[in-house]
């Protein structure tokens, strides 16, 4: 993301975003914070999002959004095949490894 | 991928003359989300080899593996099918992008799946069943597939309870489309119906091989009752149906099961369900609060994909002659509905083009129907021989019966002279006069059923006829038979 220093060093007058919005967040990406990271991860995203507000305020209308920082379009290859991996040295890289399948602890909860 | 709806704007309206499923007084309200694997040599986003079957581990690299480093690189192959599929729903072909969906699972080594989130390749489509119904299609996106997770231990190789899961990579990155109806099915039989027909299409198409049992072809249902003309109610959504049969009775059970919820006055909660072929039902797992919080953003590694008109226009001048047209087809040439179960099973084995061949030799479309859907190996022999035969029976000069027997032969021998082996069998046409003087001591012999038949009573004619077949030792027509005794009659 192209946010400059001084927004992120600039401390907001209002959060943007709530310790428990980043506790959320922290939780979907599977990261433990301690108190002391919680509240410097929300000063820190607040200053983030306090540069987007910069942007808010700029009059946009009939501006199309941009979706990629490159005009390109239709990057695309041809459908054929290549190389692939030697499966026992990938599968040596493993900490646990069954009948060619990596072994994992059991999976429940979330069900896809 | 779930979307919310908050009425059926889209349900079209002649479709309620179609039948409705209906329980205590309250309507069933469902839409599919089926996922089908792209026929490409090649996964999605990586030169690795998409094939099924083949020893675990083995098509793997590093964009598979999600190793760092590794880049996305689009399969243009992948992007044809996807439009393919699309324009033979009737989806409007768009300008697309690819999206980060954001999750933790074993299956999936970058901890994201590349999906079409705001902008997907195929919108605003439908489908017709056979018997006429419209079902709206959201929309068809790309998206790469995950793993393959085997549970080990615990019961029986489910997920609860298991020690532990293995993981095979070769289906991660395998393309998918993503094909989500609008909620506009109102019975199990229609949902069936709409799985049954997506796969004739995948398969005309080329897009895929549809193998439910293989996977290649995964139906979630998201199932809910209403009143009739109430707004929609909280739906559930059921996974691991592996049969068009299953997603029926799945259907079935969770529906009983919501409406036993509204009538005891308790929510029906929003939730994933496991439907299990062995006892039936369908059951909730553990789900985390957060579990569909993807966070989807732009997938920074992947360009626009903009189609184009001559793309696009070039994709469905190449179609190919779908089911629907191909049962319309045979409808026209037979006289029988198009949705009538020989036309229906002819058309799914793809030899409704045989009957056409047979047509056009000068043979009889319906009676060479009739033959295939008993004995479909019959497409194997050359249209003119079929086209004799059923010339032949047409006229009467061959019973039914007689005419299966030749065709067998003509099956074993790779063809044949119709004429030539029914002589060579012994079958000679039954003369006319013969079969009547069988007919008149028939009426003789049994007077009372004779009175019964003249006095409009149909059942007496089976005593009738089935005194003929008798006589004749199952060489006489059933249709001149029938035809002779309305004569008589009149």
């Amino acid at each position: 993301m192209g946010v400059g220093g001084d927004s992120l060093r600039r401390v907001p007058d209002v959060p943007k975003i709530s310790a428990a919005d980043v506790s959320k967040v922290a939780t979907l990406a599977r990261l433990c914070l301690t108190d002391d990271e919680l509240t410097t991860a929300t000063a820190e995203l607040s200053a983030m999002l306090d540069h987007f507000a910069d942007i808010d305020a700029l009059d946009l209308d009939g501006v199309e959004p941009m979706m990629q920082p490159t005009p390109l379009a239709n990057v695309m290859r041809e459908d054929v095949e290549g190389e692939t991996l030697d499966r026992d040295e990938v599968l040596g890289q493993a900490p646990l490894v069954e009948d060619g399948r990596f072994r994992v602890p059991p999976i429940l909860g979330i069900q896809e | 991928m779930s979307i919310t709806y908050v009425n059926d704007d889209g349900y079209y309206p002649s479709n309620e003359e179609h039948p409705r499923w209906e329980h205590e007084g309250y309507e069933l309200v469902v839409g599919l989300e089926v996922h089908v694997e792209l026929a490409t040599r090649t996964k999605l986003f990586s030169s690795a080899p998409n094939r099924f079957g083949d020893e675990p581990n083995t098509n793997i690299d590093p964009v598979t593996l999600g190793l760092p480093g590794a880049l996305p690189v689009l399969n243009r192959q992948a992007v044809e099918l996807a439009i393919r599929l699309g324009l033979a729903l009737n989806c409007t072909v768009q300008k697309s992008t690819f999206a980060r969906k954001n999750y933790f699972y074993p299956d999936m080594p970058k901890a994201y799946q590349i999906s079409q989130y705001d902008e997907p390749i195929n919108i605003d489509g439908w489908l017709d069943l056979p018997d006429g119904f419209r079902v709206g299609v959201e929309r068809g996106h790309l998206e790469e597939d995950t793993g393959k997770s085997t549970h080990v231990g615990g019961a029986g190789g489910r997920i609860h309870g298991s020690d532990y899961s293995l993981i095979d990579f070769n289906r991660a990155g395998v393309p998918l489309v993503e094909i989500v109806s609008r909620p506009d099915i109102r019975h199990p039989e229609q949902a069936k119906a709409y799985v049954t027909e997506l796969r004739g299409i995948l398969v005309a198409v080329g897009a895929s091989d549809a193998k439910m049992e293989e996977g290649s072809m995964r139906v979630d249902a998201n199932v809910s009752v209403r009143k009739p003309g109430a707004d929609f109610n909280t739906r559930c959504e059921i996974k691991n149906v592996n049969s068009v049969r299953s997603l029926g009775r799945a259907i079935e059970y969770e529906a009983r099961r919501q409406v036993l919820l509204h009538e005891a006055g308790e929510p029906v909660t929003q939730q994933t369900r496991h439907w299990d072929e062995n006892d039936g039902r369908t059951h909730t797992l553990r789900s985390k609060e957060d579990a569909d919080d993807y966070r989807y953003f732009l997938e920074p590694d992947l360009v626009v994909v903009d189609p184009g008109i001559e793309w696009i226009e070039a994709v469905r001048a190449a179609l190919p002659v779908l089911p629907s047209a191909r049962r319309a087809g045979l409808a026209a040439i037979t006289g029988l509905a198009a949705n009538s179960e020989a036309i229906m099973v002819v058309t799914d084995r793809g030899h409704d083009s045989f009957v056409v061949d047979v047509a056009k030799h000068g043979g009889d479309a319906s009676i060479t129907l009739k033959h295939l859907q008993q004995l479909p190996e019959a497409a194997g022999v050359p249209a003119e021989d079929v086209a004799k035969l059923t010339t032949m029976e047409a006229s009467g000069g061959l019973t039914a019966t007689q005419a299966k027997q030749v065709l067998a032969d003509m099956v074993d021998a790779g063809g044949g002279d119709a004429e030539a082996i029914a002589t060579d069998k012994g079958f000679e046409a039954m003369g006319n006069t013969e079969l009547e003087s069988m007919v008149d001591a028939a009426i003789a012999a049994q007077p009372d059923a004779w009175e019964k038949f003249c006095a409009g009573e149909g059942k007496a004619m089976g005593a009738l006829v089935g005194a003929i077949m008798k006589a004749s030792k199952g060489q006489a027509d059933g249709k001149a038979v029938t035809a002779l005794l309305n004569a008589k009659k009149s």
